[in-house]
């Protein structure tokens, strides 16, 4: 892959970096995937993945990739700055059901409340949250409504 | 029958805030006023345990220092807002072991405005805006709503009753009736939970002497079981405040789990109970409870709400010294704070808010850990 060096959306200034390592891989173009544990003795996964199963006890989980779709299961908004954070407000909140068989607590980019509705298809996404000292946005994970 | 624990003694101080005072002068205070309460002193009681989560090192340990009743064994325990609950819990097991004839349990808080900021969190959990406590009520809430029939006014009068009762409780922190319009109309926290509807962290602190006795005599509140228990693997939506979870499967709950316990090692069940004090951290969470603890069957919270049992003049009256709605929850302190109403009204000393014939109670916490536990008293 060549790279002309006048091209800034190929080559940004800053990169953007993840709120914390582990829990999903980024890539350049803005889109990722969350890294889930598997464990092959109960088949279930969990989320950040460790070695250790938090169902059945067993050790020796491996990392997996989990679906980037899944589908609302309850929400709510975000309307006061919850302490520790210097993002943005208002923002969505909910239970992501993905096809693994997980439930998932995580933001939604979707905060007006009558946008959004039970059971309804979401997609993974990932968010800036702020900004750190090298100037670089700081993203975590989201989920989208799917449109149509 | 064998070895039973009695509450020898209560005591409170209101809960609320109170400026410069410090944490260990809010728990001096109601150590004092159990002491007196029992008739004893220093040299009076062979243990003490100590129930908070803010008050930093060795808390109670500072209280008991500046009472100058110190040298016997002092564990603080943290256990969220449970924590008051298994002090109690360690307390009654320290005297059922023979290991004490008389113990002191106490929990204090000093805790500061708005959303608790817990390190339970790890901080980049509260960068990604994923620290946000009413939040996961509000998920909770929602819930009851879709599988419970409760409704938005359903859990608007959750308030209004809980407040109205608090008017008669000089410990409590807001004293004010509220209507179900102004509940409603209230500041959205996080929909469906409007400001009115939650409770606020504050400041309190309360004690409880407890001491072995021969289960003969009457007359006496006993401790009948103080139960403590954790949660089961799974739960999204857990007092565990997981970040995953399995999806929604008939897994006991900490409150069911202690509950059960608790049931059982007293020989009673939800039909014995006559007044019942239990976590209502927000509107939902009082309703929850009530399914958890038996009250109703499980989906029966609205018709609870629409028969008004748990009104003050109730079949079953549910949180009659105002709750966590209208007290405040000082973390450390507020499952002791439900023992102090209960035991006043056992003994019948509850003022306005006594009720007729009180003679089996039950108080309940669930919070952070998970951790729940259940109390049930008896006279």
């Amino acid at each position: 892959m060549t790279i002309t060096p006048n091209d800034s959306r190929s080559v940004p200034a800053t990169a953007p970096i993840p709120v914390t390592s582990g829990l999903f891989e980024l890539d350049a173009d803005g889109t990722g995937r969350l890294l889930g544990g598997f464990c092959a003795g109960c088949r279930r996964y969990h989320f950040p993945a460790g070695d250790d199963c938090p169902y059945c006890s067993a050790t020796g989980c491996q990392r997996r990739t989990l679906s980037q779709r899944g589908r609302l299961c309850l929400f709510t908004s975000v309307v006061n700055r919850p302490p520790g954070y210097s993002g943005e407000v208002p923002f969505g909140f909910g239970v992501v059901e993905l096809p693994e068989g997980i439930q998932l607590i995580a933001r939604l980019t979707e905060s007006n409340l009558d946008r959004l509705e039970l059971r309804m298809p979401v997609r993974l996404t990932f968010v800036p949250v702020q900004v750190d000292e090298e100037r670089r946005e700081v993203m975590t994970y989201a989920f989208a409504p799917e449109r149509g | 029958m064998g070895t039973s624990v009695e509450i020898a003694g209560v005591g409170i101080h209101p809960f609320g805030r109170f400026g410069e005072t410090s944490v260990v002068d809010l728990g001096v205070k109601a150590v004092r006023a159990a002491l007196d309460d029992a008739g004893i002193g220093r040299g009076g009681f062979q243990a003490a345990y100590c129930g908070t989560v803010y008050s930093g090192v060795a808390a109670g340990h500072k209280v008991l220092t500046a009472l100058g009743m110190t040298g016997i064994p002092i564990v603080n325990v943290e256990a969220g807002c449970a924590s008051g609950g298994a002090a109690l819990a360690l307390g009654a097991d320290a005297i059922r072991s023979g290991r004490c004839d008389c113990v002191l349990v106490f929990g204090m808080e000093k805790m500061p405005k708005g959303i608790i900021r817990s390190s339970f969190f790890e901080p980049w959990r509260e960068a990604a805006g994923l620290a946000v406590t009413p939040a996961y009520f509000a998920l909770r809430a929602q819930r009851l709503m879709r599988d419970s029939g409760v409704t938005l006014e359903h859990l608007a009068y959750v308030s209004v009753k809980n407040h109205r009762n608090g008017v008669d409780n000089p410990y409590a922190m807001f004293r004010k009736p509220f209507t179900l319009e102004a509940v409603l109309a209230s500041p959205v926290v996080c929909a469906p939970l409007t400001l009115y509807m939650l409770c606020s962290p504050n400041e309190g602190a309360a004690a409880v002497v407890l001491r072995r006795t021969s289960g003969a005599q009457s007359g006496r509140v006993l401790v009948r079981a103080a139960a403590l228990r954790s949660h089961l693997p799974g739960s999204v939506l857990g007092e565990h405040t997981p970040m995953c979870g399995l999806p929604d499967q008939a897994l006991p709950s900490p409150t069911e789990l202690a509950a059960r316990a608790a049931y059982d090692e007293a020989g009673v069940g939800p039909q014995d109970l006559d007044v019942v004090e239990l976590q209502d951290t927000d509107s939902a969470r009082e309703l929850i409870s009530c399914e958890e603890l038996g009250l109703c069957p499980k989906g029966g919270a609205g018709e609870l709400i629409d028969q008004r049992r748990t009104d003050r003049d109730g079949a079953l009256p549910v949180n009659v010294s105002g709750g966590l709605l209208s007290k405040g929850e000082p973390l450390g302190a507020s499952a002791l704070g439900q023992i102090v109403e209960l035991t006043w009204q056992l003994r019948g000393q509850a003022g306005p808010r006594q009720l007729p014939n009180t003679k089996v109670a039950l108080g309940h916490t669930v919070g952070r850990g998970a951790n729940a536990s259940v109390v049930i008293l008896s006279r």
